[in-house]
């Protein structure tokens, strides 16, 4: 609007539509509301873990409280170990996809080549193949170089993600031309000007795009079923499948339990971590 | 000339690694799939022949497959928009100052983070008659028991209620962050001339989250389309059918009738649908960037 | 992998060269060894346990068991595998995916390898209702060859809530034997509340997923056979099998004494522990967990007879595959044959309420034991007697999808049973036609 440099943190300015009084009151009641309606299903898994399985379907408020769920859950399956794996796992694939990303998003942002638009229709073309429709050939491929029952091969066919070239492609785009022009004048390669001057402003893309990859590799099923045989390499979405048992019916107690164990450090995380990420996705002006 | 030539030999080289990957694992079994849906599947007596369109027509002519297809449609319908604008009404909220907000945005957030497959399960336990949670609740109202995944005419609502759910929190987080970066200065402008609340967020907020609600949009539709988990759960896609989305039927043919060619051609009519819609999206989404 | 090219290659190399003693030669084969269940659970210590006993007898043989989920994950990695060229030598798959196996080529008879005497005593020990699953081909039944050999197998049978019965005034220890017995006792034994709203059904059998398998129960019951044991023509159409339909759709519709729409199979346990319903239909795989969590004393039973009694056979079958060498195939076989001895088949099923496999399992000191102590796992064994071979065909999930959603639409009502199975009928002749 004008030429004053930056905005002030919101925090110091009134926001003259930020809601007063009553309908502050509506608005926080209706939210509310929401986010109770929403946290519901872990709110559920919370009840029926620390709860007897008669307990699962009857809400008593006097029911006594028990760890015996998670001890079952627990036994069911070589859990620690699916920790590490899982852990390898997204680690792995967040590496790989920051860096073929960063790589990838700076040559479409700033480079300007022959078959640049080429290049980035087709790599656009991958937000739309699913991985899971592609299955058949993928497990081909990797069997075809020995690969198949490893963590690498849950890993390979996400290295390269769509999503996180887009991303960093635009959050790259928003950097002042300026910055680059004066790196490079000071006779920086186009590698050093990629570390000194892009990557340290797309911090907050790099820790919002982190979030969605490990929660979406933290949570993938189908693929990792596929491709993994034993303990040593399978994660733990596939370790809660034993409690899918189809001749038994389900039993929810221990579901519950498995649910909430599996997924309790990305629910930490979120928790201590959340100011931070919403931070970064603010910042890093996903749009 | 020679300065053109090393950018593209740079430009190539950066992107190299990310397009060998996407080559191996994307474009290549892709290409695969549409080559495979010209031939018929390849039985052990029977090697694959060419067959031209004969599994296009046997696909026009499959009563399940344009079943699969309404519903989809259907599902998409029902999940993007109210997905979309209860990720917009959630960011609205937790952007103003109400009460428990770092709570409220965290309860928003959840189901991104548990596992659908385990989810499911959960929300199974939500619909069962009888003592389910939705009939314990509808009890005390005296409403009367209903078999929501048992029923073909709410079963499709059900599950599409289980994909909103799963999805508003996480596209609530972009819009948060969007909404974040528009200036106070717009909203002093805006009461100065004495607008309302109402004309602010239509005139001003809403246009500058125009290139959010497309990238939103964009992965609302892909995910329309590639949610699978909870059906597998859930419903099985029946009762007959009336579950059965486009995926979950390829999954289906490919890996439980063994019809590896005609797996491929509904991939490839889906990968079209989504190409389509996708190319047609991101023009629009290029162009709005720009404006800016 | 490198080595089993290479064990392939000497095998190959040994029939071309007709020197039959190099596979031998060498120290140790590996086995791999699908298994449908999840990795975890008891049911995998104890596979783990035969592993090790079993190598302990055989030390030339090095077995891995791979846990591979539900049998829908286990063909769909066997059979990934095996088109991608390294599938596992041995595994245990859904008998009704014989048809299928045979036509991908992946699996080999075992007829090769049954050559002596006992060899030929052990293949005819099995029950006969699961060797109907088990063998096909040719015209006269000796040119039948073995696919399958039955290991983890169930049936239907009838769970009754014998408190609940009391409560209606029958007598807890006897279960319905009839079909219309079945529909008096449910009368009698679904409540209802003032609003008219149903407390508790009075008999439930779930329609969710497979409902094929259950409901052949009914169609045995009135008479009719799915499908031929060619696996080529199917029957859905024929007058008892709508007449079993219609007395399943009347259950719901007509006498109100089973919940309307579709009955989820998961849940259906649970149902009956929450005395929501007083009588289901489920698997002999269910015992071990009803009789863990139910908190009222319940009985276990025959299906009750329509025209007469009947029931399918279900659960898995090993399989050898096509595609392992020789010396692979010889030590599969071996363990086969070790693991179905009588002792073994019958600590199994006492261990997972699976049905032991052969007759004389249940002549061991450990099941005559068991079953004294616990009566209802006698059951199971009763009904095999009537018991018919699980509805399976070539293209059998594609065939049996058709009868499927037929039952679904009867079942909510949107198509009548005669329309129902007719459209089912025709469907499958379609698919079938290309096998005859």
């Amino acid at each position: 609007m004008s030429a004053a440099p930056q905005p002030a943190p919101s925090a110091t300015r009134a926001d003259p539509y930020a809601p007063k009084g009553l309908a502050l009151t509506l608005e926080s009641t209706g939210a509310i509301l929401l986010a109770l309606l929403w946290v519901l299903p872990l709110a559920y898994a919370v009840w029926a873990a620390f709860h007897p399985a008669e307990y699962t379907t009857r809400f008593v408020l006097t029911a006594p409280l028990t760890l015996d769920n998670f001890t079952r859950a627990w036994a069911a399956a070589p859990f620690a170990r699916y920790f590490l794996n899982t852990f390898i796992l997204v680690t792995l694939i967040l590496t790989f996809q920051i860096v073929l990303g960063t790589l990838a998003a700076y040559a479409l942002a700033r480079q300007d080549f022959w078959g640049r638009d080429v290049a980035f229709v087709l790599i656009l073309a991958q937000l739309m193949i699913m991985p899971d429709a592609l299955i058949v050939e993928n497990y081909r491929t990797l069997a075809k170089v020995n690969l198949i029952d490893t963590i690498p091969a849950i890993a390979l066919p996400y290295i390269a993600s769509a999503f996180g070239i887009f991303l960093l492609r635009q959050t790259f785009k928003t950097v002042p031309k300026e910055l680059d022009d004066a790196a490079r004048v000071e006779g920086a390669s186009p590698l050093q000007v990629l570390m000194k001057v892009y990557v340290p402003l797309a911090k907050p893309t790099y820790v919002a795009y982190g979030l969605v990859s490990v929660s979406y590799h933290w949570n993938n099923f189908l693929w990792p079923l596929l491709v993994t045989n034993s303990v040593e390499s399978r994660p733990l979405t596939v370790g809660l499948q034993v409690f899918s048992s189809a001749d038994q019916g389900i039993d929810w107690a221990v579901i519950c339990a498995a649910t909430l164990m599996t997924s309790a450090p990305l629910l930490v995380g979120f928790l201590l971590f959340q100011r931070q990420f919403v931070q970064s996705f603010m910042r890093a002006g996903i749009k | 000339m020679t300065n053109r030539a090393t950018a593209t030999i740079h430009g190539w080289l950066l992107l190299l690694p990310a397009m060998a990957c996407l080559a191996l694992f994307t474009h290549w079994p892709a290409v695969a799939s549409f080559i495979e849906s010209f031939y018929s599947t390849p039985k052990a007596r029977r090697p694959a022949r060419f067959i031209g369109l004969e599994n296009y027509q046997q696909m026009l002519a499959d009563p399940i497959f344009w079943k699969a297809l309404s519903n989809n449609l259907w599902f998409a319908l029902g999940t993007i928009p109210t997905s979309i604008a209860l990720a917009l009404l959630m960011a609205v909220w937790v952007n103003d100052r109400i009460a428990g907000r770092t709570l409220v945005r965290m309860a928003y957030f959840t189901p991104t983070i548990l596992p659908m497959i385990a989810v499911a399960n959960i929300w199974l336990f939500f619909y069962t008659p009888q003592y389910g949670l939705l009939e314990q609740i509808t009890g005390l109202f005296g409403a009367r028991s209903t078999n929501w995944l048992g029923s073909q005419d709410t079963a499709l609502y059900a599950i599409t209620i289980v994909a909103i759910w799963k999805e508003a929190g996480f596209f609530m987080i972009f819009y948060l962050a969007a909404l974040q970066a528009i200036p106070p200065s717009l909203g002093e402008a805006a009461a100065i001339e004495g607008a309302s609340r109402w004309t602010f967020f239509r005139r001003i907020q809403f246009p500058l989250l125009m290139p959010t609600t497309l990238f939103v949009l964009i992965n609302a539709v892909i995910n329309a389309f590639r949610m699978v988990d909870h059906i597998v759960v859930m419903t099985r896609g029946g009762p007959d059918n009336a579950t059965t989305l486009l995926l979950y039927y390829i999954y289906q043919v490919g890996f439980g009738f063994w019809d590896t060619a005609y797996a491929a051609t509904l991939t490839c009519v889906l990968l079209a649908l989504l190409a389509l819609v996708a190319f047609v999206q991101y023009g629009w989404l290029e162009r709005r960037t720009h404006y800016q | 992998m490198d080595r089993r090219e290479f064990l392939g290659g000497t095998a190959a190399l040994a029939s071309a060269t007709a020197l039959p003693g190099i596979a031998r030669a060498q120290s140790t084969t590996e086995l791999s060894f699908f298994y449908p269940v999840a990795v975890g659970g008891p049911i995998t210590k104890l596979i783990d346990t035969y592993a090790a006993d079993f190598e302990k007898d055989n030390p030339s043989i090095k077995l891995k068991p791979i846990y591979a989920g539900t049998y829908q994950e286990t063909i769909v990695k066997a059979l990934t595998a095996h088109k991608s060229g390294t599938p596992p030598v041995l595994s245990v798959l859904l008998s009704t995916d014989m048809f299928t196996l045979i036509d991908e080529e992946a699996i080999v008879p075992f007829d090769d390898f049954i050559k002596t005497d006992e060899d030929k005593k052990w293949l005819a020990g099995f029950y006969p209702g699961f060797m109907e699953n088990s063998q096909t081909g040719g015209k006269a039944p000796n040119e039948k060859k073995t696919w399958g050999i039955p290991f983890q197998r169930s049936t239907v049978v009838l769970y009754w809530n014998k408190d609940l019965f009391k409560e209606a005034g029958l007598d807890p220890e006897k279960p319905p034997k009839t079909w219309a017995e079945q529909v008096e006792f449910a009368q009698k034994l679904t409540k209802r509340d003032a609003a008219g709203n149903v407390t508790q059904w009075g008999i439930q059998i779930p329609s969710s997923g497979f409902p094929y398998w259950l409901f052949q129960g009914l169609s045995t019951q009135a008479g009719a056979i799915l499908a031929n044991a060619a696996g080529d023509k199917t029957d859905y159409a024929n007058p008892g099998v709508v007449e079993a339909l219609q007395y399943w759709v009347d259950l719901a519709q007509k006498h109100k004494v089973h919940p309307p729409g579709i009955v989820e199979w998961g849940t259906t346990p649970r149902d009956f522990f929450e005395k929501k319903v007083a009588m289901m239909w489920t698997t002999t795989g269910n015992l071990t967990n009803v009789r863990a969590n139910a908190k009222f004393p319940f009985g276990v039973a025959v299906l009750p007879a329509g025209k007469k009694p009947g029931s399918p056979t279900g659960g898995g079958n090993f399989y050898l595959s096509k595609k392992a060498t020789k010396a692979e195939q010889e030590a599969a076989f071996k363990f086969v044959r070790w693991i179905t001895t009588p002792e073994r088949a019958a600590q199994w099923s006492i261990n997972t309420g699976y049905v032991g496999v052969t007759p004389a399992a249940y002549e061991t000191e450990a099941m005559k034991k068991y079953v004294a102590d616990f009566p209802p796992a006698i059951v199971a064994r009763d009904q095999l007697s009537s018991a018919v071979a699980e509805l399976s065909t070539h293209e059998n999930q594609r065939v049996t999808k058709a009868l499927n959603d037929g039952l679904q639409a009867a079942l909510t009502g949107t198509k009548a049973p005669q329309k129902a199975m007719e459209d089912a009928q025709a469907e499958a002749e379609r698919i079938l036609k290309a096998y005859r």
